[in-house]
């Protein structure tokens, strides 16, 4: 990441006592005078003005002041100390991606505590698609210029590696051009085992079938205490972190996740975060970071309340803040609801996803967000909230600008 | 805006011209900031107030026929309703049951109930002891029309029977022009100004609201909030404040012409000026009813210092589609996570 112009000598130099007063002499304003605008005052009144410094900078933060984002209770401040990144990274665009969602399977052996959506093989909900209806969903919706498909599914026990290839092979079939971002990093690690592959192996077997990327999900926290409390069988956060590493050392690009709002803790999403910015500093092959909040009814820890509003914006702006060589930060409207997200695009966020159908894995979870966001409608939310609307492919190529 | 700035940061008032250049150049931060400012000048503590109360629309029989309402049936439709005493008394009973301290009372402007109705009505319900925020201005100007009486004489009337407070309903927007094209047999806004202010006259308390996002200008917004700061210089009678956005689902409106939903960046911001601009004014309601829990938390940092009531009933905003209920206890926690402390309140915003 470029640093940012401003030395850190005049912003030190500077006193912050009275609002309104010149923050430096006129002659001295020869860089963007957004730099010195009258809201830095209030940062440091927030006493977040190393920090603020540090930002401008383009210096990295350590956990340490991560810890002072998560534990501070103005959250317009860290609104405003995240857009600083954001608009440094990602300027007044505001990305959105027309993809389909398709879940082949939620059979898994993995059963979270955390999940409503896997279900044991035989119970009354598990449900598995053929390649052929799959492919058929797809065709479904040859009329909509859809970019991308998103597929994932539970671990499942005996569906043979053969599978995951004609499903990628099948929606290449139908619809040649579309990318396909599929299988998170857990079902990754499963699929090697069941080709009695290395996983890079895996990956390129995967990738000449018709794989484009991988999504983010899996990571939950990496914490092994927080794995052990509520998804013991799943791939570890270093297991997880290798698969990631491996795929971009292919050249395939992922994105990440974070599920926070449940028995994690400050610290532990931070740890979190630090290992991503370290992988990410290794292989640079993230695209996304997508803070997901959890949603407890029907899941084994339906005793959590929801997250709320400050929390789900907290996550953005630490998260926009924390990692500062991840390109973008989503703001997932069918996890937060489409006002919060819109929301989100002045507290870190650039990403809104997309015109999403057929969500279930959240919904089963008892997300009360629309299913769908037309595409006019994230348009207008884009519009209204003062950005520019861009519509991009997976890899955030820019298809139009509204 | 450096100048603008200072001055709120001061504690001065912004005129007309200065709010419309916040609204047109001031981010969403800076909203927040300077609305935060001027909440934390009147309200240094960190408490969010709240009332528990329900809504009882004793009619939805009503001839005024704005429209942007989505609740009302016209006379001759029929179907329309006057609640019983009986369903009144049990509406009352599990309010009191859920420590509910007040009825926000309200109905259609029904075309030949007479003020006896409304006298004995307050009467029957004041005999539970519960305090009654009742009629809005546009009712009261029904009354006395109805009546032939003058509307100081009304308000004396309905408070000698039980009336102890006025919501601010059906300001709408206080612009003739917005009122003539979108509720033509209301009161006019010089009508729903001059209620209030007899009203504060006689030493009641009320609200004021404003509904926003329809056909509205920039400028009418302005002009609505500078009638609600110029009488509330003249009378100090308004306790609160609460601004939401029109919700134009199944609205006469909204099937005439096409109306966006205002946005919750929209809301923020015209929530945030509002804070600014009525500095006279103590109290800002968020709306959770059109927002829902995650915006009407986030208002908090907007300048909203009250979360309004838990609304054990509400129907006018859920006939036009939105429906979010949240019980006293999940205000509490909202609250709580945005680090406030949840206080119950009165209408008069003493804590219970």
């Amino acid at each position: 990441m470029a640093p940012s112009p401003e030395p850190t000598f005049l912003y030190k130099s500077l006193e912050f006592k009275k609002i309104g007063k010149p923050l430096v002499p006129e002659g001295l304003l020869f860089f963007a005078p957004e730099a010195y605008n009258i809201m830095d005052a209030y940062i440091e009144r927030a006493g977040l003005g190393e920090i603020l410094t540090k930002v401008r900078n383009g210096e990295r933060l350590t956990v340490a002041d991560g810890r002072t984002l998560y534990r501070h209770p103005d959250i317009v401040a860290l609104g405003y100390l995240a857009n600083i990144v954001r608009e440094r990274k990602n300027g007044n665009q505001a990305f959105f991606i027309y993809n389909q969602h398709i879940n082949y399977s939620n059979i898994c052996t993995n059963l979270c505590k955390f999940c409503a959506f896997g279900k044991e093989k035989g119970h009354a909900l598990a449900y598995e698609m053929t390649v052929e209806e799959v492919k058929n969903k797809v065709r479904q919706r040859l009329d909509e210029p859809i970019s991308e498909i998103h597929m994932v599914g539970g671990i499942h026990p005996d569906l043979p590696f053969s599978y995951y290839l004609d499903l990628l092979r099948g929606i290449k079939e139908v619809r040649p051009e579309v990318h396909i971002q599929a299988f998170t990093c857990v079902e990754i690690h499963h699929l090697a085992q069941l080709a009695g592959k290395s996983v890079a192996d895996t990956l390129r077997d995967l990738v000449d079938a018709g794989l484009g990327s991988l999504p983010g999900g899996g990571a939950e926290v990496f914490s092994p205490r927080i794995r052990q409390a509520t998804c013991e069988k799943k791939l570890s956060g270093e297991g997880w972190l290798e698969v990631a590493k491996t795929a971009h050392r292919l050249g395939l690009h992922t994105n990440a996740t974070m599920l926070y709002g449940h028995i994690e803790t400050v610290d532990e999403r931070l740890e979190h975060l630090d290992a991503l910015r370290c992988a990410q500093d290794e292989t640079n092959g993230f695209l996304a970071f997508i803070p997901l909040a959890f949603h407890p009814k029907n899941t084994g820890m339906a005793e959590h309340a929801s997250t709320t509003g400050i929390n789900d914006l907290k996550n953005i702006a630490v998260s926009r803040l924390m990692l500062d060589n991840f390109p973008h930060i989503k703001a997932y409207w069918v996890m937060i609801g489409p006002k919060l997200a819109q929301v989100a695009l002045a507290f870190g966020a650039d990403d809104m996803d997309g015109t999403v159908k057929e969500e279930v894995i959240t919904h089963m979870a008892g997300a009360e967000t629309e299913q769908a966001l037309g595409h006019k409608t994230l348009i207008r939310l884009i519009h209204e909230a003062g950005r520019q609307p861009v519509q991009r492919d997976t890899l955030y190529n820019v298809l139009a600008t509204y | 805006m450096q100048t603008i700035i200072e001055k709120i940061e001061a504690g001065q008032r912004i005129d007309g011209e200065e709010f419309l250049r916040l609204e047109r150049e001031a981010t969403l931060h800076q909203v927040g900031f300077l609305a935060n400012a001027v909440r934390l000048r009147l309200h240094p503590e960190p408490v969010v107030t709240y009332v528990i109360d329900r809504n009882i629309n004793y009619t939805d029989i009503c001839i005024s026929a704005c429209k942007f309402c989505a609740f009302f049936k016209a006379p001759e439709e029929g179907g329309g309703q006057v609640l019983t005493r009986a369903e009144m008394a049990q509406k009352i009973a599990e309010t009191q049951a859920l420590g509910g301290t007040q009825i926000l009372l309200q109905g259609g402007l029904h075309p030949d109930l007479p003020l006896e109705f409304y006298e004995e009505m307050l009467r029957f319900m004041k005999a539970t002891g519960i305090h009654i925020h009742g009629f809005s201005p546009p009712e009261i100007v029904h009354f006395s029309r109805l009546a032939d009486l003058p509307i100081k004489t009304v308000i004396e009337r309905l408070m000698a029977a039980g009336l102890d407070s006025i919501p601010g309903g059906g300001a709408e927007i206080l612009s003739n022009r917005v009122r003539r094209e979108l509720a033509p047999n209301k009161c006019d806004a010089d009508q729903w100004i001059g209620v209030m202010e007899t009203a504060h006259g006689l030493g009641l308390r009320t609200t004021a609201t404003m509904m926003f996002g329809h056909i509205e200008t920039v400028a009418e917004r302005l002009e609505h909030l500078q009638r609600v700061r110029d009488l509330q210089d003249r009378t100090g009678g308004f306790t609160a404040f609460i601004p939401w956005p029109f919700q134009p689902d199944h609205t006469p409106l909204a099937a005439t012409r096409r109306i966006e939903k205002t946005t919750a960046v929209s809301y923020l911001r015209m929530l945030g000026l509002s804070r600014i601009f009525l500095d006279n004014v103590r109290n800002i309601q968020a709306s959770w009813v059109t927002q829902g829990p995650k915006i009407a938390q986030l208002s908090l940092f907007f300048g909203a210092n009250d979360f309004g009531s838990t609304m054990i009933e509400e129907n006018v905003v859920a006939a036009a589609g939105v429906r979010f209920r949240l019980s006293e206890e999940e205000i509490r926690r909202l609250v709580r996570e945005a680090g406030f402390r949840p206080q119950q309140r009165l209408m008069d915003y003493t804590p219970v």
